[in-house]
């Protein structure tokens, strides 16, 4: 046997590496970037950064910084990486992770001041800033959740748009009857199911391309929501429209934790929705990487037929998982009747579902990855309002495609590999 | 020694070479999707696609039946009278469906010409629609599924919508340059997907999903600089240049344009490439199976681009039309649901040119029907995406149709 | 450089090991073989062993009969194998006997009570295990995770423990001295030790019957010992053993028992003693003739050549390296090596399907290398892929498009670009008759196509015209018996009418009928080339990667050894 163990070795040793330089020359554009942009370009003066509210624990002054010199330092440090991405490649044929991570980190850094440097009043509300990220990042990551949780068992999940769209009306519709925000957050899971079961009965049962069930029944979803918005939250009884009237789910600020500068506002003055969201990037990492559950669940995904052979109903995980997948959706899709605005209107998720596609992608599959990829584009999202109100170097447009171009760039090879499970999209049939 | 020791299993072992346990190539294993995509959307009959719009329309009936205030007022006392249940939810249907159908083909009722032969309001919807399912069905036989349509239509009217109103040319070469630069622009977002498609192995899905969404960013931010209308504060162009629009092909009375002679012109194109020419011969065996294609001296990647270009300058002049025919100015919104209902319209002609056609008129029909349900019926025009998305599901899914008629499957397709 | 030398040379003493256990064997009577087979008296009737039989056991895919009332009895503690040719059913049989299909009708007994398998769940918890032909283990996955999946040890909760696995792992492979690595990734690991896995995977499970699907089918002659070994051991330690092969030697060599299985019925059982001729007769189904009348080859001018040829993977690995040869008008040249060491990416190369290749390959003095398969193919280059169903036909076109699927550019298929769908037709007509191709209809799909029918069809496309070239990759895989012969005959009369011709086969048989000469491969390097009539061990020792002289080398001391133990 060692024959071939050995050839193996053999190969490796000697291999010449055939090397893709995609990632070094996105690093080294988006350094000259930073260098033509940040300094040749760069506002003068300072950008502020307001980080302490009143009623914080301690007080951090604000952050005053020079705009050029910034942009200067960002450009010299995104140059080295990119140099040392290049010369990795050539040499091992690998980037490190901590050079594309901290080249991320920098060059956000350089782009935000650049951005803030370059508005009128020159400066901005880091708490507002992620306060108001938390508004598009929890629906993007309890979308990309659901995404997780189908794509890691092999189903391609496109339907996550109609799944938080169906959450978000019948949590409005459900919390309006009621009076009873949970029970409006129970009945958007249930909604998220029933979406994921058509998923599942036309993907799994039927063998339909997941593909084409997921775009379809995101046009189901919004045709069907759109019909009894106006058929039913539409109509007034009294002059009031009682059927579009949720009743909201309240702050639970979490004592100590919740004045923290910056952390407290941000993550620890939320909605039960909120500390679900945590709980569950946390719960769905472990539960898949380090239990029998998250075993099988990948494998299923990865290689169905041998999970078929070792005695693990293949269809039966994919089902669960979807399901599972749609509640989670749904709940995504409460938090924006619930918590974020007063009522339901058409076609409200406006392509969220999609942005949580671009974080699970982005994410490479993984919950701590995907949920990361979503606050980075909650904040890329929520500056791009912020930032309509004032003149900026950068149009807000930009930033609303950011998050589609790094899904592109990550598709194609640009950022690392971007591997799906092996079976993702693949149907499994028994003879 | 014995001649049939020679042989490798190959019945037991089905296609797959004998690399066991090793990871299937990315690249591979989506183009046995697409291969599988191809495969799914030829196969079934006429019989399925009708029994499917029944279904789907007998669903969308007990959603208005249901939701009527009528209906739900007569409930009140249902065990009192239970046929005066039935009475309203019968009058809301027929109603319904009635006003629908009228307002798609002839409405005899009518006060006005236009509102009483709907059949050309019908071809009008339809025309857009023609052009951009035939894009996502010319991308499906190569296996490539362009979800990208709004997009490409997108950049296509807004291609065309800078030849037609800020440039000034004489009246026909006007036309011609509009109608072209919409093709160019359509092809350029759809060549960008089949681009990275043949040379990155990027899935064309998740890439025009996302060209999508950039592209009403690109025209919001366009519209709100360079190509936006100085007398007006929203984010729409100027009006076209009336040497750039398509003529009305039946006088003023109705909408009706010669993008629809662009449309059908295409159809017939579009069958004669797929069908007829070795081009659509490479593209059928691609889309089939890209490796013996490639086997056979294809060239795959050059097939995943130029039919990217192709498929984006079909969805660009369904663009044009929108822009030259019927809008007359630019918005964010130009694309509508176009894009999406492509989808659904080349699922529905089952991925044939003609199919295309024939199923683009029936959602123009029910576009143009709906228009008229909802000021006649009070019934939201939305009741149509519900019908349309069960019609492709249904579709899509033979078993259950056949389980719901209990018919008999006379041959199976291969699984 | 370093550690590259001196793996080489433990690698030379791990074939000579080897070789010395397969050397001794091939001189042993047939009778006297099981009681070479190491013993492992530690693991002896510990085991407790059970009995298998399948009564009637019928099972059909629609209007195909894959088994027709197969009745088969194992005997615990036997090695039984299940000899016959490809699509006999074998494979079916065992699906339904690990409860992955379901049988139409017929029973199971196990120690003599009927059980009823709704998947592979209940046959392993029967004491059922099998190692498939295609290997059932998530390559993204360690060896630990896959021998846990479906028997996880966890503790509170859910989670995982591996170390127990681990363990186990460690357990087993010290047993049979495996020497596996329980963290090891199992993309990384040779197809020898993923086997071992599979083994291991099936041991953990307390198995008492391992089938084996065709074990040797990715195995070098060596690895293909050290297997037989392994199922000595486990027989002896009270495992059955159900063996499912097409390979008459090593069924011989192995088993206890042997049935013959043919188009889904059982035709007979033999003995181990019984010769070679009449276990190939009862799995064909009549006297087979052994060889292919060929005459000798007439080779004429050496036009095509190719030198120093490397071509690399994607992630750089040397798949193939500096790799020269050449072939003569009116010879075949056949290239045998054990599947996947170089032999796809030779053939690849030459039609310019590879992206990372630096050499040179010539044809008629003109360098192909570099060139398009169009223009390759355009060059007089006829090839017929390996894997027919995904490299050479499109299934779902038509039979009359597939024989023109590298044509249809030429006149007189299409003119200015529009297709000529009258000559398509009559061509297709022909092209059936000539090749003798089964179809209802040259309009049918291709897929509708028997392999061997399939396999004309490629055939006939490719030797449509005049060819300086030709190139057939396992020209007869999966293809029954009567088309072999057919395809035979057609490439030695391509040979004959003067075209140089490269036939890759893993299947020394059919390399050694048609050749004229003989490379092999190993690892991706040439280990030299041979005479059409070379000895069976000698290409084994190649194919195993000595180069030609330090096999023949081998074989000398390996003579002078034998010689000298016959003599006290």
């Amino acid at each position: 046997m060692s024959i071939a163990a050995k050839t193996k070795t053999l190969q490796h040793a000697d291999a010449v590496a055939v090397r893709s330089w995609k990632t070094p020359i996105l690093l080294g554009v988006l350094a000259l970037f930073a260098v033509v942009v940040f300094i040749i370009l760069g506002p003068n003066g300072h950008a502020t950064f307001r980080i302490s509210q009143e009623n914080d624990l301690w007080q951090v002054p604000n952050l005053v910084v020079p705009a050029k010199g910034v942009g200067i330092v960002v450009s010299l440090i995104t140059l080295a990486l990119a140099y040392l991405a290049y010369s990795q490649t050539k040499t091992v044929g690998k980037i490190s992770r901590w050079v594309l991570m901290t080249f991320t980190v920098v060059f956000v850094i350089g782009l935000m001041v650049w951005i803030i440097g370059g508005t009128t009043t020159q400066n901005i509300t880091l708490v507002g800033l992620f306060t108001g990220a938390m508004l598009i990042t929890t629906p993007l990551v309890f979308g990309s959740m659901s995404g997780v949780l189908s794509e890691r068992a092999g189903v391609v999940n496109i339907a996550i748009e109609g799944q938080l769209l169906a959450g978000a009306f019948t949590a409005a519709l459900v919390s309006s009857i009621t009076h009873n925000a949970f029970a409006g957050l129970f009945a958007a899971a249930a909604a998220g199911v029933l979406v994921s079961a058509l998923l599942a009965l036309f993907s799994i049962k039927y063998i339909v391309n997941q593909i084409i069930v997921g775009v379809v029944l995101n046009v189901l979803v919004a045709g069907l929501t759109g019909f009894l918005f106006e058929k039913i939250m539409k109509t007034k009884v009294n002059g009031e429209t009682i059927y579009n009237q949720p009743t909201h789910l309240p702050d639970l600020p979490i004592p100590f934790l919740s004045q923290i500068p910056i952390i407290g506002p941000t993550f620890f003055r939320q909605s039960i929705i909120g500390y679900l969201m945590i709980i569950l990037v946390v719960a769905l990492w472990f539960g898949l990487f380090r239990t029998r559950w998250g075993l099988r669940v990948r494998a299923v995904g990865e290689h169905p037929k041998a999970a078929d052979t070792v005695g693990i109903n293949v269809n039966r995980t994919r089902v669960m998982n979807v399901l599972l997948g749609g509640a989670v959706a749904g709940i995504g899709g409460a938090y924006f009747t619930l918590v974020a605005v007063s009522s339901f209107s058409k076609d409200m998720t406006g392509g969220l579902g999609f942005i949580a596609l671009a974080a699970l992608i982005f994410g490479r599959w993984n919950p701590i990855g995907a949920a990361l990829a979503a606050l980075l584009f909650g904040v890329a999202g929520n500056l791009q309002s912020i930032l309509s109100l004032a003149g900026t170097p950068i149009d807000g447009q930009f930033l609303a495609m950011l998050p589609y171009a790094l899904t592109i760039l990550a598709v194609s090879g640009f950022v690392g590999k971007a591997m799906s499970p092996a079976a993702s999209g693949e149907p499994y049939v028994k003879e | 020694m014995s001649g049939t020791e020679l042989n490798k299993p190959a019945e037991e072992s089905g296609a797959t070479p004998a690399t066991p346990a090793s990871k299937p190539a990315p690249e591979a294993g989506k183009e046995s999707n697409g291969t599988q995509l191809v495969r799914e959307i030829m196969s079934g009959n006429a019989v399925i696609s009708v029994l499917a719009v029944v279904v789907a329309l007998v669903i969308g009936g007990i959603l208005i039946a249901f939701t009527d205030s009528r209906t739900t007022s007569a409930m009140g006392y249902f065990f009192g009278d239970p046929s005066a249940t039935f009475k309203a939810m019968w009058a809301a249907v027929s109603e319904a469906y009635g006003a629908l159908l009228r307002g798609a083909t002839y409405d005899p009722g009518a006060r006005t010409w236009q509102g009483r032969l709907g059949i050309f309001e019908t071809l009008t919807f339809a025309t857009p629609l023609i052009l951009s399912g035939l894009a996502v069905t010319l991308a499906f036989r190569v296996g490539l599924f362009n979800i990208g349509a709004k997009g490409q239509i997108i950049l296509g009217a807004t291609f065309a919508g800078v030849v037609g109103f800020l440039i000034e040319l004489p009246p026909g070469i006007h036309l011609v340059a509009v109608v072209l630069a919409g093709a160019i622009g359509g092809a350029l977002w759809g060549g960008i997907a089949g681009f990275l498609k043949a040379k990155t192995g990027a899935h064309e899905v998740i890439v025009t999903i996302m060209l999508n969404y950039i592209a009403v960013s690109l025209v919001l931010y366009l519209l709100k600089n360079q190509l936006r209308d100085p007398n007006s504060t929203n984010p729409i162009s100027p009006r076209m240049h009336e040497s750039a629009m398509f003529p009305l092909l039946l006088g003023p009375n109705y909408r009706l344009h010669w993008g629809l002679v662009v449309a059908v012109l295409a159809v017939v194109a579009v069958a004669w490439l797929l069908n007829r020419s070795t081009l659509g011969f490479e593209y059928r065996a691609i889309g089939e199976n890209p490796r013996a294609a490639r086997t056979a001296g294809m060239l795959v990647s050059r097939g995943y681009i130029t039919v990217m270009l192709f498929s984006g300058a079909l969805a660009g002049l369904a663009g044009v039309t929108q822009l030259a025919g019927t809008e007359k100015l630019l918005d964010s919104d130009i694309a509508g649901s176009i894009g999406f209902d492509a989808i659904t319209v080349a699922l529905l002609g089952r991925s044939r040119p003609w199919g295309t056609f024939f199923a683009a008129i029936l959602f123009g029909a029910f576009k143009a029907g709906g228009t008229s349900m909802a000021i006649n019926a009070d019934v939201s025009i939305d009741i149509v995406a519900v019908v349309q998305s069960l019609i492709v599901l249904f579709i899509a899914a033979p078993p259950l149709i056949r389980s719901i008629f209990r018919i008999k499957e006379l041959r199976h397709e291969g699984v | 450089m370093e550690s590259g030398a001196l793996a080489i040379v433990s690698l030379s003493r791990r074939v000579a090991h080897s070789l010395e256990a397969w050397a001794t064997r091939r001189g042993l009577c047939k009778d006297q073989h099981s009681s070479n087979i190491t013993h492992n008296p530690t693991i002896r009737g510990r085991v407790k062993t059970l009995k298998l039989e399948l009564r009637g056991i019928t099972k059909s895919f629609g209007a195909l009969v894959a088994n027709d009332h197969i009745d088969l009895v194992v005997e615990s503690g036997q090695i039984h194998s299940l000899l016959g040719e490809n699509g006999a059913g074998k494979s079916t049989l065992m699906n339904v006997l690990y409860g992955l299909y379901e049988p139409t009708s017929g029973e199971i007994l196990v120690d003599d009570k009927a059980v009823k398998f709704s998947g592979p769940s209940d046959a392993m918890a029967a004491g059922i295990g099998m190692v498939h032909q295609h290997f059932m283990l998530v390559p993204v996955f360690t060896v630990a995770e896959n021998v846990a999946l479906g028997a996880e040890a966890i503790s509170f909760g859910g989670v995982l423990n591996l170390d127990a696995t681990r363990k186990k792992i460690r357990e087993i492979s010290d047993k049979f001295g495996f020497d596996v690595d329980p963290d090891a990734l199992v993309e990384d690991l040779p197809v020898g030790v993923q086997q071992r896995v599979e083994i291991i995977k099936a041991l953990v499970r307390n198995s008492k019957i391992l089938i084996l699907d065709e074990p040797t089918a990715v195995l070098t002659p060596q690895e293909t010992d050290e297997l037989m070994d392994i199922m000595g051991q486990l027989r002896d330690g009270g495992t059955s053993i159900v063996f499912i092969s097409h390979k008459l030697r090593e069924v011989k060599a192995i088993s206890d028992t042997i049935t013959v299985i043919r188009r889904g019925k059982v035709v007979g059982s033999a003995d181990p003693s019984a010769s070679t001729t009449e276990l190939a007769a009862l799995m064909v189904g009549r006297a087979v003739n052994l060889n292919l009348n060929k005459s000798d080859a007439q080779p004429g001018e050496e036009t095509f050549k190719v030198t120093d040829l490397t071509v690399m993977s994607d992630d750089g690995v040397r798949l193939l390296d500096n790799v020269s040869l050449s072939v003569s008008q009116g010879e075949i040249l056949a290239i045998a090596g054990v599947q996947g060491n170089g032999q796809t990416e030779l053939t690849e190369a030459v039609l310019g399907l590879r992206k990372h290749a630096v050499g040179s390959i010539t044809l008629d003095g003109k360098e192909l290398l570099g060139s398009s398969v169009r223009q390759v193919l355009d060059s007089g280059v006829g090839f017929v892929p390996e894997d027919r169903q995904d490299d050479g036909l499109v299934g779902e076109m038509s039979i009359a498009e597939n024989l023109i699927l590298d044509l249809y550019k030429k006149a007189p298929y299409s003119r200015r670009g529009t297709l000529n769908r009258a000559v398509i037709a009559k061509n297709s007509v022909e092209k059936v008759a000539e090749f003798d191709v089964r179809a209802q209809s040259p309009q049918d799909a291709a897929n509708t196509l028997s392999g061997g029918n399939q396999q004309k069809v490629v055939l006939a496309r490719e030797l449509a015209r005049p060819l300086k070239l030709f190139i057939a990759s396992q020209p007869t895989r999966g293809v029954d018996v009567g088309s072999i012969e057919f395809l035979h005959k057609r490439i030695v009369a391509e040979r004959d009418a003067g075209t140089p011709v490269i036939i890759v086969s893993t299947e020394l048989d059919e390399v050694l009928e048609l050749a004229d000469r003989i490379a092999v491969l190993f690892a991706g390097r040439l280990m030299g080339i041979v005479p059409g009539k070379s000895s069976r061990a000698l290409l084994g020792l190649m194919m195993a990667g000595l180069n030609a002289e330090e096999a023949q080398e081998h074989m000398k001391t390996q003579d002078a050894q034998n010689a000298q133990g016959d003599q006290p």
